[in-house]
């Protein structure tokens, strides 16, 4: 027993059945992103540094506001994984599963929260 | 996994001893630039919700992050932010089954640092 591996004792019982599906959720909103990350970082970027007058403005206009919600829906549940991802590889037992749930609960609020201020700063 | 006896097996080197490739470095940094990203998304909501409650709390939030601190961490945050994204590109590329070839790896690996910089300080004169 000594010299068996991970390997030899998981050879011949089959795949998991599952995990794939993260995987190509992962590759599916990594292409969405490369196209809305430039788009965030130069209307978010030229919002940035104006009066509270001019914010207000600039996020009032359907373009930047719509940009910001669908980067934000997609890019925090991204991050999400990436960062369950870490947790499941580095860190085990209860502190895993609290630390796998809390990365998911942040992430909703950050989501929640952003919407609910573009929806305010657009209407 | 976890009932094998570990002790008496023989062990490859350590990772503390081992020499990182360039690949295997730039592929650790999607990973830490993608957890930072995840603290971005923490500052740009704190700043949108302070821009939709009232002027006071904009003038706060917005006082931090056009500080020259906030100015360092959102130039830092944009250089993570673009690196993520070239690498994310670089794995859906290797997904679809192109540039696998380790000198290819090797001088996408240059490109992601080169291109991340490039953008960010492009992002941070144009912006």
């Amino acid at each position: 027993m000594r010299f068996l591996t991970d390997r030899k004792r998981a050879q011949g019982l089959g795949s998991a059945r599952t995990g794939t599906h993260e995987h190509w959720q992962m590759m599916i909103s990594s292409a969405a992103l490369v196209v809305l990350v430039p788009l965030f970082i130069f209307t978010f970027g030229s919002a940035l540094g104006g009066t509270y007058e001019e914010v207000i403005a600039y996020y009032s206009r359907p373009f930047p506001a719509v940009i910001a919600a669908l980067t934000l829906v997609v890019g925090v549940l991204h991050m999400m994984h990436e960062v369950q991802d870490a947790i499941v590889d580095y860190v085990h037992g209860v502190a895993g599963k609290m630390a796998f749930v809390a990365a998911g609960a942040v992430a909703w609020v950050i989501i929640a929260t952003g919407l609910f201020a573009l929806v305010k700063l657009a209407l | 996994m976890a009932d094998v006896n570990r002790g008496n097996r023989p062990l490859s080197p350590h990772l503390q001893v081992y020499r990182m490739p360039l690949p295997a470095i730039t592929s650790i940094l999607i990973r830490i630039t993608g957890i930072a990203c995840y603290g971005l998304a923490v500052l740009v909501v704190a700043w949108l919700l302070a821009a939709a409650s009232s002027e006071r709390a904009f003038d706060i939030v917005d006082g931090i992050l056009t500080s020259f601190l906030g100015d360092l961490v959102m130039f830092g945050a944009a250089w993570a932010l673009w690196y993520h994204m070239l690498g994310r590109l670089r794995h859906v590329i290797w997904d679809l089954g192109y540039a696998v070839e380790i000198p290819i790896a090797e001088k996408m690996s240059i490109a992601m640092l080169a291109g991340a910089t490039v953008l960010a300080l492009f992002t941070a004169i144009v912006v």
